[in-house]
């Protein structure tokens, strides 16, 4: 029980460090739902399973409030994930581009569903053929049905 | 039989691709800025601070940033290759002090060596994120035409000095 307690203290004790200290103010509702958008969507390189929104590496720190400048000199989201992907490579970005290098991951997953539906069709398909059956059998068998007792 | 083979080359394939990955190591990110033209800065020299330094005042020779800090403990480690490649005297070794406190920094270079033709101050980092740095220390190699030929990212050691950053220098200096 002392020690569930005392990682319980010490992980609500550590919840505000991580916290990202900055704040920003923004000119409009548009450019901080911009600004979240972009900080979630790119890549932080020191720490590179975080976003820029939840890593305090001071590199981190740096991209963010780039961020918020290129966007209240009036500059569109699509340009400041130009400006990164120009020096930090298509890495940063949380959500690949689509283009000639990704088709295979974007399409990649549609490809073998696609595989997988043909191939379960068909097996269902081959499964339903009735087997042929000989019709002197079926005769045989209606004989039997009509006179319910066709061996006496 | 043949209900097994399928499965076995499935996964067979599979260990191989996933060893593969294995061996990859994610912290080395292919650098968008191979052939492409240096950023350009103009900055204070460490050493003398009314002075600037340009990446125009470089053009027509080979040379060598590297970005370092007195913060960082990996430049320590890489300081002594870094002083290695400059006293061979082939190309200028221009220092980018990323984020540091001149003081620090010129106390740093005392307490190790100065192995750099000159340094230049970056205090907000805002040059680094130009050169698309991330990890201190960074070596750019750059050309006399001015585009970056070569970046290695972490320290440099004796060995990724002598396979890859002087194979590079060599091929530009003919």
């Amino acid at each position: 029980m002392k020690p569930l307690l005392l990682m319980l203290v010490i992980c609500a004790w550590c919840a505000p460090l991580q916290a990202a200290i900055e704040t920003y103010e923004f000119d409009s509702p548009q450019m901080e739902a911009d600004y979240n958008k972009l900080v979630n969507e790119l890549r932080c390189l020191v720490c590179q399973n975080q976003n820029l929104a939840g890593s305090d590496a001071d590199l981190a720190q740096d991209l963010r409030r780039e961020t918020y400048q290129m966007l209240s000199q009036g500059q569109s989201p699509q340009q400041v994930v130009d400006f990164m992907v120009e020096r930090y490579g298509d890495f940063v970005l949380y959500r690949p581009q689509f283009q000639s290098n990704t088709y295979l991951l974007w399409l990649g997953p549609f490809v073998l569903l696609m595989c997988v539906l043909v191939i379960l069709v068909r097996r269902l398909v081959s499964r339903k053929s009735p087997a042929a059956v000989d019709p002197e059998a079926i005769a045989h068998a209606r004989q039997i049905l009509e006179n319910k007792e066709p061996n006496q | 039989m043949n209900r097994f083979v399928v499965p076995l080359v499935v996964f067979v394939l599979m260990v191989g691709l996933l060893g593969y990955g294995l061996r990859l190591d994610p912290k080395l990110v292919p650098s968008p800025l191979i052939d492409k033209q240096a950023p350009p800065f103009s900055l204070a020299m460490l050493e003398q601070p009314a002075r600037q330094l340009s990446t125009a005042d470089m053009v027509g020779q080979v040379w060598i940033l590297n970005v370092w800090a007195s913060w960082c403990v990996s430049c320590r480690a890489e300081h002594k290759v870094i002083t290695a490649l400059a006293n061979r005297n082939l190309v200028s070794v221009v220092g980018l002090n990323y984020k540091d406190e001149p003081a620090a920094a010129e106390r740093w270079l005392q307490q190790f060596g100065n192995p750099y033709t000159t340094s230049v101050m970056d205090l907000d980092g805002r040059v680094g994120i130009d050169w698309g740095v991330y990890g201190v220390p960074e070596t750019f190699v750059i050309g006399a035409d001015g585009l970056i030929k070569y970046k290695h990212i972490g320290p440099v050691t004796h060995e990724s000095l002598e396979q890859k950053i002087m194979p590079v220098l060599k091929e530009l200096l003919g």
